[in-house]
């Protein structure tokens, strides 16, 4: 079970029961849609960007309690943050997942590094990145949904 | 008449299952993950193998690799004479009339595109109706979707009830003058539901309308016999059977299979080739184009020879028990709701907890050692019908017992503390 609590935290949990920012952004001028077709995960991100800043960020569909955490976790994470440092929190979170650990880059990753844990989970990464590859995906203004596989 | 054999059945004391003796058979079962022993409820993905199945591709290819058919060199015969002795034991296993009747494949699915596009590249024309079920496999959905769409004809879907049972009345009213071809499961892999194929079938001769049921499911759990279904295709994989992974069956009536058309063409499948014309093979060859998976055949002859031995009427026997106690089991967890209720159903407990994605209940089954499927399984579409994005499958074999169940239940009281 100890193994299962550290990728199952409290804060994570939390999320998943009560997912912050779960809305479609009536203004929103940055939206993608990510899909993994291995577990059906379906999300849908929305910004309402204003000179290389997130003033607002949303985010919708269905999945597991990991990508609902991550998706909700990167958006209280993101809001006020300009775009560049979206994407650098992107690299830094999505090195956390695969090669696990937080060292050096936990300061900047803040309450996110709950989301270390997943990298004991080779399954369960893609679930934690979805929400952030859509996002990425948003930001470059892609059309194409973006899939994990 | 009452044979010796029948009458010596029917006398025998009835034999208990010793299920800690068949487990000994099988060497995947006895290693541990994440620390606990293994249990392994993903059979309806892929069962494990037993020892001899093994031992025969070891031997295959230690003394007697060669290639089949062609060789006058005694290594080629010794190969050649196994992998015919393959099909006799396929021919067998599902009673058919003749060895010509068994055509290998690489699986289930490979034997459904055959006769999709054999049959279907003949008979099926513009405005025609094929059948199909709204609990299929994807792969008995796909090819047809193709050929419908190919061929401009129309794709039929008998509807269920939502114990997971197929409507039969609805299935009577599709059938008709248009009805080309009927495509069931025999049990559906999500649901574990076992239709009434014989009753099915039935139904579609009575308007001369061909049916082709996929027995992936149905092969490693039922007594199958094409001959008293009357089935006009019966298709299954060898790894869902015990056997390796990359051959299959498809079983096809003679009268069928002599005239359709070569499904895809190369060597072995041909009589003679000149520039002008080339004359195909006689059944089954004619539907095996190239070097066919020989290892594949002779692993699956002995898998079938296994389970045959094994005494299919008590392992059947064997395995219902282990799914009423299951069914019972799950029942009893506040949270856990069953998908497919089916009155008739085999080895497939498929469920959702309230509040919980299948994914995250598969984790946690995991570090508790139970290995079980989370998903769509490769059935979307009744995943749609029953309003629910993925379940929970643990799917049984008849090496499982009580005590493993017991587990997979205890690893649920996990999930519903992790989540509570």
């Amino acid at each position: 079970m100890s193994e299962l609590r550290e990728l199952y935290q409290e804060v994570i949990l939390d999320h998943n029961r009560k997912p912050r920012n779960f809305k479609k952004l009536e203004w929103a001028n940055r939206t993608a849609e990510g899909y993994n077709p291995l577990c059906g995960d379906q999300v849908r991100v929305s910004l309402d960007v204003e000179n290389g800043v997130i003033r607002d960020i949303g985010f919708e569909g269905s999945g597991c309690a990991i990508s609902r955490a991550a998706a909700s976790m990167m958006t209280t994470s993101l809001k006020g943050k300009t775009t560049d440092e979206a994407e650098q929190l992107f690299e830094r979170f999505h090195h956390m997942l695969t090669a696990g650990g937080n060292g050096s880059d936990a300061a900047e990753l803040g309450k996110l590094t709950v989301f270390a844990g997943v990298s004991e989970f080779p399954s369960r990464v893609k679930c934690a990145s979805l929400p952030w590859h859509t996002l990425h995906a948003a930001l470059a203004g892609k059309n194409e949904p973006v899939s994990t596989e | 008449m009452i044979t010796a054999r029948d009458a010596s059945t029917r006398l025998a004391p009835p034999v208990p299952w010793d299920v800690e003796r068949v487990r000994q058979d099988f060497p995947a079962l006895h290693q541990q993950v994440h620390g606990k022993p293994l249990i392994y409820l993903d059979n309806a993905a892929t069962s494990q193998k037993p020892q001899v199945v093994i031992d025969v591709l070891t031997a295959y290819y230690a003394q007697e690799n060669s290639n089949v058919h062609r060789g006058v060199h005694l290594l080629s015969e010794k190969a050649t004479q196994a992998y015919e002795v393959g099909r006799v034991r396929v021919q067998r296993f599902l009673n058919a009339a003749d060895t010509r009747e068994i055509v290998f494949v690489r699986g289930a699915t490979e034997g459904i595109n055959l006769v999709a596009a054999s049959y279907g590249r003949t008979w099926v024309g513009a405005g025609d109706e094929i059948i199909i079920s709204a609990i299929e496999h994807h792969s008995n959905i796909v090819p047809w979707q193709i050929l419908c769409e190919e061929k401009g004809a129309v794709l039929r879907v008998i509807p269920v009830n939502d114990d997971g049972e197929l409507l039969l009345d609805e299935y009577a009213r599709l059938l008709g003058a248009r009805t080309k071809l009927v495509a069931v499961g025999h049990i559906s892999n999500a649901l574990g539901t076992i239709n009434p194929v014989k009753q099915m079938i039935g139904l579609a001769h009575r308007q001369g309308v061909p049916v082709l049921i996929d027995g992936s499911q149905a092969a490693p759990h039922l007594r199958v016999d094409v001959r008293a279904l009357d089935c006009d295709f019966y298709v299954f994989s060898g790894h869902k059977t015990l056997g390796p992974t990359g051959i299959g069956v498809l079983y096809g009536k003679a009268e069928w299979l002599e005239r359709m058309p070569p499904y895809q063409s190369g060597g072995d499948m041909i009589a003679s080739v000149t520039f002008e014309k080339t004359t195909y093979n006689a059944l089954p060859y004619k539907f095996e184009a190239g070097t066919p998976h020989i290892a594949g055949v002779i692993g699956l002859g002995a898998a079938l020879d296994y389970l045959s031995g094994l005494g299919l009427d008590r392992m059947v026997a064997y395995e219902e028990e282990l799914l009423t106690y299951g069914t019972a089991a799950l029942r009893a967890i506040p949270g856990v709701r069953l998908i497919g209720t089916a009155k008739e159903k085999a080895s497939v407990l498929s469920f959702v907890v309230d509040g919980v994605h299948a994914h995250d209940v598969g984790t946690i089954l995991d570090q508790a050692g139970v290995a079980v499927r989370t998903g769509h399984h490769c059935a979307m579409p009744v995943m749609q019908r029953f309003g629910v994005p993925a379940t929970v499958r643990a799917s049984l074999a008849f090496y499982n017992t009580r005590e493993e169940l017991d587990v997979l239940v205890a690893g649920l009281h996990d999930v519903r503390e992790i989540f509570r």
